[in-house]
């Protein structure tokens, strides 16, 4: 596994398929302008998983919605830089934006009950999504093609699957068919939103099976969003821990789950218990509640809920927002923190707590 | 996370819409935490078992057949969704049983028959020496006070339209447990034990955020003081953060009120964390049951095994990569037509002949653990020969033998002073 180069100015910056700039997205709301993103940069190579953990409002959605254009250009204002495999993706119009979409890049929904349309056969839907790049090609291709996908995600007699309705599959068929659907055009950036959320946990052990087989297979960049740290240990590479619609902290899978460095990161890490963990390890709950973002706090946005800022001389927390820079673990982790030592606070005060079994190991 | 009211309880009365709908901060009464130590007080570790606890339920062959009518204008039933099928266990008082699975496999519905909001089909459920699945729905009433019910969805299971003291109050008024100008005052003592401020009686649940409504239906469910909770996926709702306020939650309040629970949910993490003893469920049937450490450690069903194996760690993080793990085939087998014999076997790696044949019973192999498997056996250990044939009096394909049986064990819904051990195929004792 090569390690990841967060940062704009790295060597790197010409491989990577998808490059997300200084991205904000704003929405007028009735009760004023939310800015759902803020300032988020991250890069996904590819044959790479970028993972996206974040609680619900925190801009993991909107931001790769965005990605895909697939906000109203006319209400909604965006800023800042989106570049798909070198082609900048913000002010795109939408006949071109329309080529892109679900061409080089596709998303796969959370619920596939909702996302595959009731009244037409899973074959048609599949086939729809290939005529329409593929102009060319006749149905008896695009109906061959979708048996072809369906086959290759692993539903049983896709011959005759193709002709059934989407009520007519199970939860996890129904997901299966819907990454058949975004893979049908051999997209090269894949954006799974929650893909595995409401799943079965042997079914999504099957669908992230299946993912990773077809990334392998396709060599295609794969945007995972999840709230689930266990699914994001397992499948990606780089992992963008955001909060209050700004990364909070990104680096790579194992630096950032090892040796997290922003108190909200520790907080999930705390939150969430463990089939394997210690039995003595505690569940330590992140106090409070995520801020509205009509009104977000002043200065670190974490800074109401942050049970370490009392760490940080003066008031600092609460007036300045911190940069999201490196820390002592090197350029390629980088966090919005003002705490100097974040990494020694986590070794001798939250590891005992949360997993005291792994005390020792590191 | 402080106590500062913007409005006061009359405005929010007067001007429901008023108030914005997202602000919820104010709601929570939880005292201000400034260092992580305290906070890591307030932290639970795992509940603990008690051995020697009475059983405050008891439930024995537990059955629930839906019907399932033909269309048309003659609607004769032409089969039945055996969504729960001969399920026996016990809660202990003051303790936790969870019940884990997946969706379809009769957990949510067990659940609901132990409140009865379904009449089972047959078998028992003995609570405080009377069987509530006889009962008719008056004689039920004055029983429902000790049984409550916790909801998975908190934004479908509060009446949008009901202030938090109406829909708070209502099991009082519903018992007559109090005379309804003392009603207030105990909707503000519960609101504040399950960390809501109690001066917000009077506004509407739209007003408050996820795990907030979920404290709202933990509070409804406690006014009347139950001995036992059924709590149906009660944090599978919320956010991470946010459930393991609410775990947290429920262990303090567990403590307090040495309430029993039966904790239903498909988290296999949060199940260990909350429960000392878990019981699988496949398919409508229990098919292991033990304390936490023998379950998650050493569990002997093949199911349990692979279901162990899917959930994804977050200690891989520092190995990279996936975990090996056992990949089940397929999807559940529809209960309205189960496979014969052992519900499992059409996709479990280890079947054979005699799991068609024969249902494997439930069968006690250690002081805490039962469990439903002709070929029983650790990880990588399962025996070659059934198991279990010489107790059935078959042979091992299935077919009935006169072949020299030890005396049945005894199935009932608690643990024996004696057990089948497995490896000696002797009945042995601690």
């Amino acid at each position: 596994m090569t390690t990841a180069t967060p940062g704009s100015d790295s060597a790197t910056s010409d491989d990577a398929y998808l490059v997300v700039e200084d991205l904000s997205v704003s929405f007028p709301t009735e009760d004023g302008m939310v800015t759902a993103v803020s300032d988020l940069s991250y890069r996904v190579e590819l044959g790479k998983t970028l993972g996206i953990v974040g609680e619900s409002g925190s801009g993991k959605s909107v931001s790769s919605m965005a990605v895909l254009g697939l906000h109203d250009a006319k209400s909604s204002q965006i800023t800042g830089s989106i570049r798909v495999g070198g082609t900048e993706v913000i002010g795109l119009s939408e006949n071109r934006m329309r080529k892109l979409r679900g061409n080089s890049v596709a998303m796969i929904f959370q619920d596939a009950l909702a996302a595959l349309h009731p009244f037409y056969k899973v074959g048609d839907q599949l086939s729809e999504a290939y005529l329409v790049h593929h102009g060319d090609s006749s149905k008896r291709d695009a109906r061959r093609k979708s048996i072809e996908m369906l086959d290759r995600v692993g539903i049983p007699q896709p011959d005759r699957r193709v002709d059934d309705f989407p009520h007519q599959f199970s939860g996890g068929m129904r997901q299966r068919a819907m990454i058949a659907m975004g893979l049908i055009n051999d997209p090269k950036l894949l954006i799974a939103d929650e893909p595995t959320t409401a799943l079965d946990v042997t079914v999504q052990a099957q669908i992230l099976d299946l993912l990773q087989d077809l990334q392998r297979e396709f060599n295609s960049a794969v945007i995972m969003i999840t709230h689930d740290l266990g699914v994001i240990a397992e499948m990606a590479d780089d992992v963008l821990v955001m909060y209050a619609g700004r990364g909070v902290e990104y680096g790579s899978c194992k630096e950032l789950l090892t040796h997290p460095e922003m108190p909200y990161t520790w907080g999930l890490l705390s939150s969430v218990a463990d089939v394997t963990s210690d039995t003595s390890a505690r569940l330590i709950p992140i106090p409070g509640n995520p801020p509205s973002l009509l009104s977000p706090p002043s200065g670190c946005a974490f800074h109401p809920r942050c049970v370490h800022r009392q760490k940080v001389p003066g008031d600092l927390c609460a007036t300045t927002m911190p940069p999201l820079s490196p820390g002592k673990r090197g350029d390629a982790h980088l966090k919005r923190c003002h705490l100097p030592d974040p990494d020694a606070i986590y070794q001798t005060e939250v590891l005992p707590e949360i997993a005291p079994d792994l005390v020792e190991r590191t | 996370m402080t106590d500062v009211n913007v409005s006061s309880p009359d405005d929010a009365a007067q001007h429901p819409d008023l108030d914005p709908p997202d602000v919820t901060s104010e709601h929570e009464a939880a005292p201000l935490v400034t260092t992580f130590g305290e906070l890591a007080e307030m932290g639970h570790t795992p509940a603990e078992l008690d051995p020697d606890a009475p059983p405050v339920l008891e439930v024995e062959n537990l059955r629930m057949y839906f019907p399932v009518k033909s269309p048309g204008l003659v609607r004769r039933t032409v089969g039945h969704v055996q969504a729960v099928d001969g399920v026996s266990f016990q809660v202990p008082e003051g303790g936790s049983l969870g019940l884990v699975g997946d969706s379809g496999c009769g957990k949510s519905t067990t659940g609901r028959l132990i409140t009865r909001l379904y009449k089972p089909t047959s078998g028992s459920m003995m609570f405080q020496g009377q069987d509530l699945a006889g009962l008719s729905y008056r004689q039920m009433k004055p029983l429902r006070r000790n049984i409550q019910m916790i909801f998975q969805d908190p934004y479908t299971s509060l009446n949008p339209r009901h202030t938090v003291g109406t829909i708070v109050g209502a099991p009082l008024i519903v018992h007559k447990i109090i005379p309804k100008n003392k009603v207030l005052a105990r909707v503000q003592e519960i609101l504040e034990v399950v960390g809501l401020n109690p001066e917000h009686y009077n506004r509407y649940p739209n007003e408050f955020s996820g795990g907030q409504r979920q404290r709202i239906g933990i509070a409804r469910a406690l006014t009347l003081n139950p001995k036992l909770l059924v709590a149906d996926e009660p944090v599978s709702a919320l956010d991470v953060s946010i459930q393991a306020q609410v775990v947290n939650l429920l262990q303090d309040l567990q403590r307090e009120f040495n309430i029993a629970f039966l904790f239903i949910a498909h988290d296999l993490a949060v199940v260990r964390h909350f429960c000392p003893e878990v019981a699988v469920m496949y398919l409508g049937k229990i098919v292991e049951i033990a304390d936490r450490d023998t379950l998650y450690s050493h569990s002997h069903h093949p199911y349990t095994q692979a279901l162990l194996s899917a959930v994804p760690d977050i200690k891989q993080a520092a190995i990279g990569g996936r975990r090996e793990r056992i990949r089940l085939e397929g999807d559940v087998p529809s209960p309205i037509n189960p496979p014969s014999g052992c519900r499992f076997r059409t996709r479990c790696s280890l079947a054979q002949e005699i799991c068609a044949k024969v249902e494997p019973p439930l069968l006690q192999i250690g002081a805490r653990h039962k469990v439903a498997c002709h070929f029983a056996g650790e990880l990588g250990a399962h025996p070659v020969r059934p198991v279990t044939a010489g107790l059935l009096g078959v042979d091992d394909q299935g077919s009935p033998s006169s072949n020299g049986s030890v005396e049945s064990p005894k199935l009932s819904p608690g643990y024996e002073k004696t057990w089948f051990d497995v490896r000696s195929q002797q009945m042995t004792s601690a």
